[in-house]
Protein backbone atom coordinates (compact mmCIF):
# COMPACT_ATOMS: atom_id res chain seq x y z
CA UNK A 1 0.00 0.00 0.00
CA UNK A 2 1.24 3.50 -1.08
CA UNK A 3 1.90 5.99 1.84
CA UNK A 4 -0.36 8.52 0.35
CA UNK A 5 -2.96 8.44 -2.36
CA UNK A 6 -2.44 11.38 -3.58
CA UNK A 7 1.06 13.46 -3.32
CA UNK A 8 0.93 16.99 -4.52
CA UNK A 9 4.32 18.94 -5.26
CA UNK A 10 3.95 22.49 -4.79
CA UNK A 11 1.50 24.80 -2.14
CA UNK A 12 0.74 27.01 -4.51
CA UNK A 13 -2.49 28.09 -5.57
CA UNK A 14 -2.58 25.20 -7.70
CA UNK A 15 -1.12 22.54 -5.48
CA UNK A 16 -3.30 23.55 -2.87
CA UNK A 17 -6.63 23.48 -4.88
CA UNK A 18 -5.68 19.95 -5.90
CA UNK A 19 -4.60 19.04 -2.56
CA UNK A 20 -7.75 20.51 -0.95
CA UNK A 21 -10.33 18.51 -3.79
CA UNK A 22 -8.58 15.48 -3.29
CA UNK A 23 -8.68 15.48 0.69
CA UNK A 24 -12.41 16.41 0.74
CA UNK A 25 -13.00 13.27 -1.53
CA UNK A 26 -11.70 11.36 1.23
CA UNK A 27 -8.12 10.69 -0.06
CA UNK A 28 -5.02 10.63 2.15
CA UNK A 29 -3.28 13.27 0.63
CA UNK A 30 0.62 14.83 0.97
CA UNK A 31 1.23 18.41 -0.17
CA UNK A 32 4.89 19.09 0.04
CA UNK A 33 6.18 22.99 -0.34
CA UNK A 34 10.02 23.23 -0.50
CA UNK A 35 9.52 26.92 1.43
CA UNK A 36 9.28 27.27 4.88
CA UNK A 37 5.45 28.39 3.80
CA UNK A 38 3.29 28.20 1.12
CA UNK A 39 3.73 31.50 -1.20
CA UNK A 40 7.78 32.05 0.11
CA UNK A 41 8.77 31.49 -3.27
CA UNK A 42 5.88 33.06 -5.32
CA UNK A 43 5.43 36.75 -6.74
CA UNK A 44 3.09 37.17 -9.39
CA UNK A 45 2.40 40.65 -11.70
CA UNK A 46 -0.61 41.56 -10.43
CA UNK A 47 -4.25 40.03 -9.61
CA UNK A 48 -6.01 37.41 -8.46
CA UNK A 49 -9.92 36.82 -10.01
CA UNK A 50 -11.47 34.60 -7.33
CA UNK A 51 -15.15 33.70 -8.81
CA UNK A 52 -13.22 29.88 -9.07
CA UNK A 53 -12.75 30.28 -5.43
CA UNK A 54 -16.65 30.52 -4.91
CA UNK A 55 -17.55 26.80 -5.82
CA UNK A 56 -14.36 25.57 -3.34
CA UNK A 57 -14.75 28.22 -0.35
CA UNK A 58 -17.79 29.64 0.33
CA UNK A 59 -17.84 33.27 1.02
CA UNK A 60 -13.66 32.80 0.54
CA UNK A 61 -13.93 36.60 0.45
CA UNK A 62 -14.39 37.01 4.48
CA UNK A 63 -11.49 35.00 5.62
CA UNK A 64 -9.11 35.78 2.37
CA UNK A 65 -6.27 38.18 3.29
CA UNK A 66 -6.86 40.86 0.80
CA UNK A 67 -4.88 43.92 -0.18
CA UNK A 68 -7.53 45.89 -1.76
CA UNK A 69 -10.57 44.80 -4.63
CA UNK A 70 -10.07 46.13 -7.83
CA UNK A 71 -12.38 48.80 -8.63
CA UNK A 72 -10.28 50.84 -11.03
CA UNK A 73 -8.76 49.87 -14.03
CA UNK A 74 -6.57 51.51 -16.27
CA UNK A 75 -4.68 50.43 -19.53
CA UNK A 76 -2.31 52.90 -20.47
CA UNK A 77 -0.38 53.30 -23.70
CA UNK A 78 3.05 54.86 -23.31
CA UNK A 79 6.05 56.29 -25.54
CA UNK A 80 9.20 58.19 -23.84
CA UNK A 81 7.05 61.49 -23.63
CA UNK A 82 3.44 60.49 -24.12
CA UNK A 83 0.80 58.73 -22.10
CA UNK A 84 -3.23 57.21 -23.31
CA UNK A 85 -4.59 55.41 -20.39
CA UNK A 86 -8.77 54.23 -20.78
CA UNK A 87 -9.69 54.06 -16.99
CA UNK A 88 -12.58 52.13 -15.84
CA UNK A 89 -14.41 51.88 -12.52
CA UNK A 90 -17.38 50.25 -10.90
CA UNK A 91 -18.85 49.80 -7.62
CA UNK A 92 -20.29 46.58 -8.80
CA UNK A 93 -16.51 45.05 -7.99
CA UNK A 94 -16.58 46.79 -4.91
CA UNK A 95 -19.13 44.23 -2.80
CA UNK A 96 -19.38 40.25 -3.03
CA UNK A 97 -18.85 38.20 -4.99
CA UNK A 98 -16.44 40.79 -6.19
CA UNK A 99 -14.00 40.46 -9.55
CA UNK A 100 -9.84 41.05 -8.89
CA UNK A 101 -8.40 41.54 -5.72
CA UNK A 102 -4.54 42.48 -5.09
CA UNK A 103 -3.05 40.44 -2.15
CA UNK A 104 0.36 39.41 -0.86
CA UNK A 105 0.94 35.62 -2.40
CA UNK A 106 3.06 34.57 0.60
CA UNK A 107 -0.45 35.74 2.85
CA UNK A 108 -2.98 34.63 -0.15
CA UNK A 109 -0.98 31.18 -0.81
CA UNK A 110 -0.63 30.00 2.72
CA UNK A 111 -4.03 30.59 3.36
CA UNK A 112 -5.60 28.16 0.09
CA UNK A 113 -2.60 26.05 1.77
CA UNK A 114 -4.50 26.07 5.32
CA UNK A 115 -8.14 25.49 3.60
CA UNK A 116 -6.26 22.20 2.30
CA UNK A 117 -5.06 21.05 6.04
CA UNK A 118 -8.36 21.97 6.97
CA UNK A 119 -9.66 19.75 4.61
CA UNK A 120 -7.31 16.89 6.15
CA UNK A 121 -4.86 17.51 3.79
CA UNK A 122 -0.69 16.96 5.45
CA UNK A 123 0.97 19.65 4.59
CA UNK A 124 4.91 19.34 4.53
CA UNK A 125 7.30 22.46 4.07
CA UNK A 126 10.93 23.26 4.20
CA UNK A 127 11.21 20.25 1.97
CA UNK A 128 11.98 19.67 -1.69
CA UNK A 129 10.87 17.41 -4.09
CA UNK A 130 14.37 16.50 -5.93
CA UNK A 131 12.53 13.42 -8.28
CA UNK A 132 10.55 10.77 -8.89
CA UNK A 133 10.04 7.75 -8.16
CA UNK A 134 9.15 5.50 -10.84
CA UNK A 135 7.94 1.66 -11.91
CA UNK A 136 8.66 1.50 -15.43
CA UNK A 137 6.34 4.70 -17.36
CA UNK A 138 4.60 5.02 -13.81
CA UNK A 139 5.20 7.66 -11.60
CA UNK A 140 4.95 6.21 -8.00
CA UNK A 141 6.00 8.78 -5.78
CA UNK A 142 8.53 11.13 -4.48
CA UNK A 143 12.24 11.44 -3.98
CA UNK A 144 12.70 14.46 -1.17
CA UNK A 145 15.94 16.01 0.39
CA UNK A 146 14.89 14.80 4.17
CA UNK A 147 16.40 11.79 5.19
CA UNK A 148 14.69 8.55 4.11
CA UNK A 149 12.43 10.90 2.38
CA UNK A 150 11.08 8.67 -0.49
CA UNK A 151 7.16 8.28 -0.34
CA UNK A 152 4.69 6.52 -2.53
CA UNK A 153 1.11 7.49 -3.96
CA UNK A 154 -1.16 6.32 -6.48
CA UNK A 155 -1.03 9.66 -8.15
CA UNK A 156 1.59 12.47 -8.07
CA UNK A 157 0.24 16.25 -8.91
CA UNK A 158 3.17 18.17 -10.02
CA UNK A 159 2.00 22.09 -9.34
CA UNK A 160 6.39 22.63 -8.73
CA UNK A 161 5.60 25.66 -10.79
CA UNK A 162 7.20 27.36 -14.07
CA UNK A 163 10.66 25.35 -13.71
CA UNK A 164 8.53 21.84 -13.35
CA UNK A 165 11.91 19.95 -13.33
CA UNK A 166 9.03 17.24 -12.49
CA UNK A 167 7.52 17.27 -15.63
CA UNK A 168 10.39 17.77 -17.94
CA UNK A 169 11.62 14.48 -15.49
CA UNK A 170 8.48 12.63 -16.64
CA UNK A 171 9.13 13.69 -20.71
CA UNK A 172 6.06 16.23 -20.81
CA UNK A 173 8.20 18.90 -21.89
CA UNK A 174 10.46 18.24 -25.05
CA UNK A 175 12.64 21.45 -24.57
CA UNK A 176 12.92 25.23 -23.19
CA UNK A 177 12.62 27.59 -25.70
CA UNK A 178 13.05 30.90 -23.76
CA UNK A 179 10.78 33.03 -25.97
CA UNK A 180 8.03 31.04 -24.57
CA UNK A 181 8.71 32.74 -20.82
CA UNK A 182 9.34 35.93 -19.62
CA UNK A 183 10.83 37.67 -16.50
CA UNK A 184 8.90 39.63 -14.31
CA UNK A 185 10.43 42.05 -11.76
CA UNK A 186 8.56 44.05 -9.55
CA UNK A 187 9.09 46.43 -6.42
CA UNK A 188 6.54 46.81 -3.90
CA UNK A 189 6.66 50.37 -2.50
CA UNK A 190 5.61 51.78 0.82
CA UNK A 191 2.94 54.35 0.81
CA UNK A 192 0.85 55.79 3.69
CA UNK A 193 -3.03 54.57 2.99
CA UNK A 194 -4.43 58.54 2.41
CA UNK A 195 -1.85 59.13 -0.06
CA UNK A 196 -2.65 56.02 -2.18
CA UNK A 197 -6.74 56.83 -1.59
CA UNK A 198 -5.83 60.57 -3.28
CA UNK A 199 -3.26 59.33 -5.38
CA UNK A 200 -5.11 56.75 -7.02
CA UNK A 201 -8.72 58.10 -6.50
CA UNK A 202 -9.85 55.10 -4.35
CA UNK A 203 -11.45 55.10 -0.94
CA UNK A 204 -11.55 52.13 1.64
CA UNK A 205 -10.81 48.84 0.22
CA UNK A 206 -10.97 49.69 -3.00
CA UNK A 207 -7.96 49.78 -5.22
CA UNK A 208 -6.53 50.20 -8.98
CA UNK A 209 -4.86 48.13 -11.43
CA UNK A 210 -2.96 49.98 -14.05
CA UNK A 211 -1.88 47.31 -16.71
CA UNK A 212 0.97 49.44 -19.24
CA UNK A 213 1.94 48.64 -22.79
CA UNK A 214 5.33 50.47 -24.50
CA UNK A 215 6.86 51.52 -21.58
CA UNK A 216 9.71 47.99 -22.12
CA UNK A 217 12.22 49.59 -24.52
CA UNK A 218 13.10 47.36 -26.77
CA UNK A 219 12.35 44.33 -25.41
CA UNK A 220 8.66 43.09 -25.87
CA UNK A 221 6.89 42.83 -22.46
CA UNK A 222 4.62 45.20 -20.35
CA UNK A 223 4.52 47.10 -17.22
CA UNK A 224 1.86 47.37 -14.10
CA UNK A 225 1.06 49.27 -11.18
CA UNK A 226 -1.59 48.15 -8.35
CA UNK A 227 -2.19 49.41 -5.26
CA UNK A 228 -2.41 47.03 -1.86
CA UNK A 229 -3.53 48.24 1.73
CA UNK A 230 -0.39 50.98 2.31
CA UNK A 231 1.38 50.13 -0.39
CA UNK A 232 2.20 49.88 -4.31
CA UNK A 233 3.47 47.23 -6.47
CA UNK A 234 5.29 48.68 -9.63
CA UNK A 235 6.55 45.74 -12.47
CA UNK A 236 7.58 44.67 -15.63
CA UNK A 237 7.56 41.63 -17.80
CA UNK A 238 9.98 41.34 -19.99
CA UNK A 239 10.96 38.92 -22.98
CA UNK A 240 13.91 36.39 -21.73
CA UNK A 241 15.59 36.45 -25.12
CA UNK A 242 15.42 40.04 -25.80
CA UNK A 243 16.10 40.74 -22.51
CA UNK A 244 19.13 38.85 -22.44
CA UNK A 245 20.60 40.52 -25.62
CA UNK A 246 19.66 43.99 -25.50
CA UNK A 247 22.47 44.97 -22.72
CA UNK A 248 20.33 46.79 -20.55
CA UNK A 249 19.33 45.00 -16.85
CA UNK A 250 15.70 44.32 -15.70
CA UNK A 251 15.74 46.90 -12.53
CA UNK A 252 17.58 49.04 -14.35
CA UNK A 253 14.57 49.14 -17.24
CA UNK A 254 12.19 49.23 -14.32
CA UNK A 255 14.09 52.71 -13.00
CA UNK A 256 12.87 53.93 -16.34
CA UNK A 257 9.43 53.55 -16.41
CA UNK A 258 9.33 54.77 -12.37
CA UNK A 259 10.70 57.97 -14.33
CA UNK A 260 8.45 58.15 -16.81
CA UNK A 261 5.97 61.44 -16.34
CA UNK A 262 2.89 59.59 -16.14
CA UNK A 263 4.79 56.95 -13.73
CA UNK A 264 6.44 59.21 -11.14
CA UNK A 265 3.85 61.04 -9.30
CA UNK A 266 2.23 58.12 -8.50
CA UNK A 267 5.01 56.66 -6.56
CA UNK A 268 7.05 59.50 -5.25
CA UNK A 269 8.37 58.97 -2.08
CA UNK A 270 7.58 55.61 -2.39
CA UNK A 271 10.34 52.99 0.06
CA UNK A 272 11.07 50.05 -1.71
CA UNK A 273 10.08 47.33 0.97
CA UNK A 274 10.71 44.28 -1.34
CA UNK A 275 12.36 43.73 -4.27
CA UNK A 276 11.16 40.29 -6.29
CA UNK A 277 11.48 38.58 -9.19
CA UNK A 278 9.69 35.44 -11.28
CA UNK A 279 9.74 33.75 -14.48
CA UNK A 280 6.11 33.81 -16.11
CA UNK A 281 5.13 30.79 -19.29
CA UNK A 282 3.97 33.75 -21.56
CA UNK A 283 2.92 31.23 -24.45
CA UNK A 284 0.06 30.03 -23.14
CA UNK A 285 -1.82 27.13 -24.89
CA UNK A 286 0.68 26.72 -27.38
CA UNK A 287 3.55 25.81 -25.28
CA UNK A 288 1.43 23.38 -22.67
CA UNK A 289 2.90 19.85 -21.77
CA UNK A 290 1.47 16.62 -21.88
CA UNK A 291 -1.00 17.31 -18.41
CA UNK A 292 -1.28 13.23 -18.04
CA UNK A 293 1.11 10.46 -17.65
CA UNK A 294 0.74 7.33 -15.79
CA UNK A 295 0.01 8.30 -12.15
CA UNK A 296 1.13 11.87 -12.95
CA UNK A 297 -0.85 15.10 -13.51
CA UNK A 298 0.59 18.26 -14.56
CA UNK A 299 -1.62 21.69 -13.57
CA UNK A 300 -0.45 25.72 -13.07
CA UNK A 301 2.86 27.44 -13.88
CA UNK A 302 4.27 23.91 -14.14
CA UNK A 303 1.58 23.66 -17.16
CA UNK A 304 2.05 26.93 -18.37
CA UNK A 305 -1.66 27.96 -17.75
CA UNK A 306 -0.83 31.57 -17.10
CA UNK A 307 -3.14 33.24 -19.67
CA UNK A 308 -0.81 36.45 -21.08
CA UNK A 309 -3.61 37.43 -23.77
CA UNK A 310 -2.79 41.38 -23.31
CA UNK A 311 -6.45 42.54 -22.21
CA UNK A 312 -6.34 39.89 -19.58
CA UNK A 313 -3.70 38.68 -17.36
CA UNK A 314 -4.67 36.69 -15.17
CA UNK A 315 -3.20 33.27 -13.72
CA UNK A 316 -3.69 32.17 -9.64
CA UNK A 317 -7.31 31.84 -11.05
CA UNK A 318 -6.08 28.69 -13.90
CA UNK A 319 -3.57 27.10 -11.10
CA UNK A 320 -6.64 26.93 -8.99
CA UNK A 321 -9.34 25.88 -11.67
CA UNK A 322 -6.65 23.04 -12.80
CA UNK A 323 -5.27 22.04 -9.47
CA UNK A 324 -8.96 21.43 -8.38
CA UNK A 325 -9.75 19.33 -11.58
CA UNK A 326 -6.57 17.79 -10.70
CA UNK A 327 -7.14 16.64 -7.05
CA UNK A 328 -10.74 15.44 -8.03
CA UNK A 329 -9.66 13.50 -11.18
CA UNK A 330 -6.88 11.88 -9.69
CA UNK A 331 -9.71 10.76 -6.20
CA UNK A 332 -11.89 9.70 -9.05
CA UNK A 333 -9.05 7.34 -10.45
CA UNK A 334 -7.88 5.70 -7.00
CA UNK A 335 -11.28 4.91 -5.98
CA UNK A 336 -12.03 3.01 -9.18
CA UNK A 337 -8.46 1.84 -8.64
CA UNK A 338 -7.27 2.66 -11.94
CA UNK A 339 -4.48 5.42 -12.19
CA UNK A 340 -2.99 4.84 -15.72
CA UNK A 341 -2.93 7.93 -17.89
CA UNK A 342 -6.44 5.96 -19.38
CA UNK A 343 -7.45 6.37 -15.84
CA UNK A 344 -6.49 9.92 -15.22
CA UNK A 345 -8.03 11.03 -18.69
CA UNK A 346 -11.01 12.57 -17.36
CA UNK A 347 -8.07 15.86 -16.31
CA UNK A 348 -8.04 16.68 -19.64
CA UNK A 349 -11.68 16.87 -20.16
CA UNK A 350 -12.13 18.54 -17.16
CA UNK A 351 -9.72 21.66 -18.11
CA UNK A 352 -11.90 21.56 -21.53
CA UNK A 353 -15.41 21.75 -20.77
CA UNK A 354 -13.84 24.30 -17.86
CA UNK A 355 -12.43 28.41 -18.82
CA UNK A 356 -8.97 26.62 -17.86
CA UNK A 357 -8.12 25.30 -21.41
CA UNK A 358 -11.38 26.82 -23.25
CA UNK A 359 -10.04 30.51 -22.72
CA UNK A 360 -6.49 29.19 -23.35
CA UNK A 361 -7.77 27.82 -26.49
CA UNK A 362 -9.85 30.36 -27.56
CA UNK A 363 -7.13 32.87 -27.16
CA UNK A 364 -3.88 30.65 -28.29
CA UNK A 365 -2.51 33.70 -30.57
CA UNK A 366 -3.16 36.32 -28.47
CA UNK A 367 0.32 35.94 -26.22
CA UNK A 368 2.07 35.58 -29.70
CA UNK A 369 0.28 39.16 -31.17
CA UNK A 370 0.24 41.13 -27.99
CA UNK A 371 4.61 40.66 -28.18
CA UNK A 372 5.29 41.23 -31.74
CA UNK A 373 6.56 43.68 -32.93
CA UNK A 374 4.26 45.48 -34.03
CA UNK A 375 1.92 45.43 -30.68
CA UNK A 376 5.24 46.42 -29.04
CA UNK A 377 6.95 48.83 -30.87
CA UNK A 378 4.49 51.07 -33.45
CA UNK A 379 1.10 50.16 -32.39
CA UNK A 380 1.79 52.47 -28.83
CA UNK A 381 3.47 55.63 -30.93
CA UNK A 382 0.77 55.77 -33.58
CA UNK A 383 -1.88 55.17 -30.77
CA UNK A 384 -0.36 57.93 -29.16
CA UNK A 385 0.83 60.25 -32.27
CA UNK A 386 -3.06 60.53 -33.05
CA UNK A 387 -4.39 61.31 -29.54
CA UNK A 388 -1.60 63.82 -29.56
CA UNK A 389 -2.84 65.22 -33.43
CA UNK A 390 -6.18 65.06 -32.08
CA UNK A 391 -5.71 67.24 -28.82
CA UNK A 392 -3.46 69.50 -30.32
CA UNK A 393 -5.28 72.90 -31.34
CA UNK A 394 -3.49 74.06 -34.29
CA UNK A 395 -4.84 77.63 -35.08
CA UNK A 396 -4.44 79.56 -37.52
CA UNK A 397 -4.41 75.98 -38.94
CA UNK A 398 -8.22 74.39 -39.09
CA UNK A 399 -8.08 70.72 -37.74
CA UNK A 400 -6.95 67.72 -39.74
CA UNK A 401 -9.40 65.03 -41.07
CA UNK A 402 -8.97 62.34 -38.91
CA UNK A 403 -7.98 59.55 -41.31
CA UNK A 404 -5.19 62.56 -42.48
CA UNK A 405 -4.03 61.73 -38.76
CA UNK A 406 -4.19 58.01 -38.80
CA UNK A 407 -2.29 58.17 -42.31
CA UNK A 408 0.16 60.67 -41.20
CA UNK A 409 0.93 58.04 -37.54
CA UNK A 410 1.30 55.45 -40.03
CA UNK A 411 3.63 56.52 -42.31
CA UNK A 412 5.85 58.07 -39.67
CA UNK A 413 6.24 55.25 -37.67
CA UNK A 414 6.72 53.09 -41.31
CA UNK A 415 3.34 51.08 -41.01
CA UNK A 416 2.17 49.99 -44.38
CA UNK A 417 -1.71 50.00 -44.25
CA UNK A 418 -1.73 46.68 -45.24
CA UNK A 419 0.28 45.39 -42.91
CA UNK A 420 -1.97 47.48 -40.36
CA UNK A 421 -4.95 46.01 -41.46
CA UNK A 422 -4.18 42.18 -41.75
CA UNK A 423 -2.89 42.50 -38.04
CA UNK A 424 -5.89 44.22 -36.92
CA UNK A 425 -7.89 41.10 -38.84
CA UNK A 426 -5.54 38.49 -37.07
CA UNK A 427 -6.12 40.39 -33.66
CA UNK A 428 -10.06 40.60 -34.61
CA UNK A 429 -10.00 37.03 -34.97
CA UNK A 430 -7.97 36.00 -31.87
CA UNK A 431 -10.18 38.59 -29.18
CA UNK A 432 -13.56 38.09 -31.13
CA UNK B 1 14.04 40.99 7.34
CA UNK B 2 17.39 41.47 7.18
CA UNK B 3 19.37 39.50 4.29
CA UNK B 4 21.18 36.73 5.88
CA UNK B 5 24.72 37.15 3.95
CA UNK B 6 26.52 34.72 5.20
CA UNK B 7 29.89 34.52 3.12
CA UNK B 8 29.78 30.97 2.46
CA UNK B 9 31.62 29.48 -0.43
CA UNK B 10 30.48 27.13 -3.17
CA UNK B 11 32.87 24.44 -2.98
CA UNK B 12 35.92 25.57 -3.99
CA UNK B 13 36.40 24.35 -7.69
CA UNK B 14 33.25 26.76 -8.58
CA UNK B 15 34.35 30.20 -8.97
CA UNK B 16 31.47 31.99 -6.46
CA UNK B 17 32.02 35.30 -4.74
CA UNK B 18 30.96 36.52 -1.71
CA UNK B 19 28.67 39.04 -2.20
CA UNK B 20 29.86 41.17 0.88
CA UNK B 21 32.51 39.96 2.85
CA UNK B 22 32.69 43.09 4.58
CA UNK B 23 28.69 43.33 5.58
CA UNK B 24 28.87 47.13 5.17
CA UNK B 25 25.42 47.39 2.63
CA UNK B 26 24.89 50.82 2.21
CA UNK B 27 21.35 50.91 3.29
CA UNK B 28 20.75 54.64 3.21
CA UNK B 29 19.70 56.65 -0.20
CA UNK B 30 20.46 60.06 -1.14
CA UNK B 31 17.32 62.50 -2.03
CA UNK B 32 17.92 64.90 -4.78
CA UNK B 33 17.57 68.07 -5.22
CA UNK B 34 13.77 67.48 -6.60
CA UNK B 35 12.88 65.39 -3.40
CA UNK B 36 12.40 62.53 -5.55
CA UNK B 37 14.65 59.65 -4.30
CA UNK B 38 17.27 58.58 -6.65
CA UNK B 39 17.58 55.31 -7.69
CA UNK B 40 18.74 52.73 -5.09
CA UNK B 41 22.31 50.83 -5.14
CA UNK B 42 21.71 47.61 -6.11
CA UNK B 43 23.00 46.25 -3.09
CA UNK B 44 20.27 48.23 -0.81
CA UNK B 45 18.07 46.84 -3.34
CA UNK B 46 18.77 43.02 -2.71
CA UNK B 47 18.97 43.84 1.15
CA UNK B 48 14.83 43.92 1.15
CA UNK B 49 14.99 40.69 0.61
CA UNK B 50 15.09 37.81 2.66
CA UNK B 51 17.26 35.07 2.15
CA UNK B 52 17.82 31.69 4.11
CA UNK B 53 21.42 30.70 2.46
CA UNK B 54 22.15 27.01 2.40
CA UNK B 55 26.12 25.89 2.05
CA UNK B 56 25.55 24.11 -0.66
CA UNK B 57 25.66 26.04 -3.89
CA UNK B 58 22.36 25.29 -6.05
CA UNK B 59 23.94 27.05 -9.16
CA UNK B 60 26.97 25.60 -10.88
CA UNK B 61 28.77 27.44 -13.42
CA UNK B 62 31.22 25.33 -15.80
CA UNK B 63 33.67 28.44 -16.62
CA UNK B 64 34.79 26.54 -19.48
CA UNK B 65 32.01 26.39 -21.20
CA UNK B 66 31.31 30.79 -20.72
CA UNK B 67 35.24 31.51 -22.18
CA UNK B 68 33.31 30.42 -25.45
CA UNK B 69 30.18 32.07 -25.23
CA UNK B 70 29.22 35.46 -27.15
CA UNK B 71 25.92 36.15 -26.29
CA UNK B 72 26.32 36.14 -22.06
CA UNK B 73 22.74 36.46 -21.65
CA UNK B 74 23.12 35.51 -17.46
CA UNK B 75 24.81 38.84 -17.22
CA UNK B 76 22.45 41.06 -18.46
CA UNK B 77 19.00 39.40 -17.48
CA UNK B 78 19.82 37.57 -14.00
CA UNK B 79 17.20 39.92 -11.96
CA UNK B 80 19.53 39.71 -8.62
CA UNK B 81 22.80 40.20 -11.20
CA UNK B 82 24.51 37.32 -9.34
CA UNK B 83 26.53 36.75 -12.40
CA UNK B 84 29.44 38.63 -13.52
CA UNK B 85 32.47 39.10 -16.11
CA UNK B 86 36.04 38.76 -15.21
CA UNK B 87 38.88 39.84 -16.99
CA UNK B 88 40.38 36.64 -18.29
CA UNK B 89 37.23 35.77 -20.55
CA UNK B 90 35.18 33.79 -17.29
CA UNK B 91 32.22 34.46 -15.44
CA UNK B 92 31.89 34.66 -11.43
CA UNK B 93 28.86 33.87 -10.15
CA UNK B 94 27.10 34.19 -6.34
CA UNK B 95 24.16 31.86 -5.74
CA UNK B 96 23.58 33.49 -2.22
CA UNK B 97 20.80 36.05 -3.46
CA UNK B 98 18.94 33.71 -6.15
CA UNK B 99 15.57 34.45 -6.62
CA UNK B 100 15.26 30.67 -7.82
CA UNK B 101 13.40 31.98 -11.06
CA UNK B 102 15.80 30.21 -13.77
CA UNK B 103 16.03 33.30 -16.07
CA UNK B 104 19.72 32.06 -16.21
CA UNK B 105 19.85 28.48 -17.44
CA UNK B 106 16.64 29.27 -19.59
CA UNK B 107 19.04 32.37 -21.78
CA UNK B 108 22.09 30.71 -21.45
CA UNK B 109 23.89 30.12 -24.94
CA UNK B 110 26.25 27.30 -23.94
CA UNK B 111 24.57 23.70 -23.18
CA UNK B 112 25.24 23.18 -19.84
CA UNK B 113 26.99 25.87 -18.82
CA UNK B 114 24.85 26.12 -15.83
CA UNK B 115 23.69 23.42 -13.75
CA UNK B 116 20.42 24.68 -11.88
CA UNK B 117 18.52 23.08 -9.02
CA UNK B 118 16.29 23.95 -6.32
CA UNK B 119 17.93 24.70 -2.80
CA UNK B 120 17.55 22.50 -0.20
CA UNK B 121 13.86 22.85 1.45
CA UNK B 122 13.55 25.98 3.87
CA UNK B 123 16.67 27.70 2.27
CA UNK B 124 16.88 30.15 -0.58
CA UNK B 125 14.52 33.08 -1.22
CA UNK B 126 11.55 33.63 1.08
CA UNK B 127 8.99 36.42 -0.22
CA UNK B 128 6.98 38.31 2.50
CA UNK B 129 5.77 41.42 0.32
CA UNK B 130 5.13 40.10 -3.00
Amino acid sequence: MSDFDVIVVGAGPAGSAAALEAARAGMRVCLIERGPFPGAKNMYGGVVYGRILDTLIPNWWEEAPIQRWITRRSTMVLTDSQALTIDFRTESWGKPPYNGATTFRPDFDAWLASNAEEAGATLICSTTVTGLLRDGQRVTGVVTDRPDGELTADVVIACDGVNSFLAKEVGLYPHTDPSNFTLGVKETLALPREVIEERFAVRGDHGLDIEMLGCTGDVPGGGFLYTNAESVSIGLVLSLPQLAKGGIRPEQRLARLKEHPAIAPLIEGGEVTEYSAHVIPEAGYNMMPELISDGFLVAGDAAAMCLAAGIWLEGVNFAIGAGAAAGRTAAGAVVRGDTTADGLAGYRTRLETSFVLADHRKLRDAPHIVMSDLAQQKVPKVICGMAEQVFTVVNPDPKPGMFKILWSELRRNKMGIRDAASHGIRAARTFR
Amino acid sequence: MSATNSSTNGPSDQRSRTSDPAGDMPTSRTVEASGRYAEMSFEARMDTVEFRVHERAHIVVDGRKCVDCSVRGCITACPANLFVPTADGGILFNYEQCFECGTCYMVCNEEGAISWSYPEGGHGVVFHAS
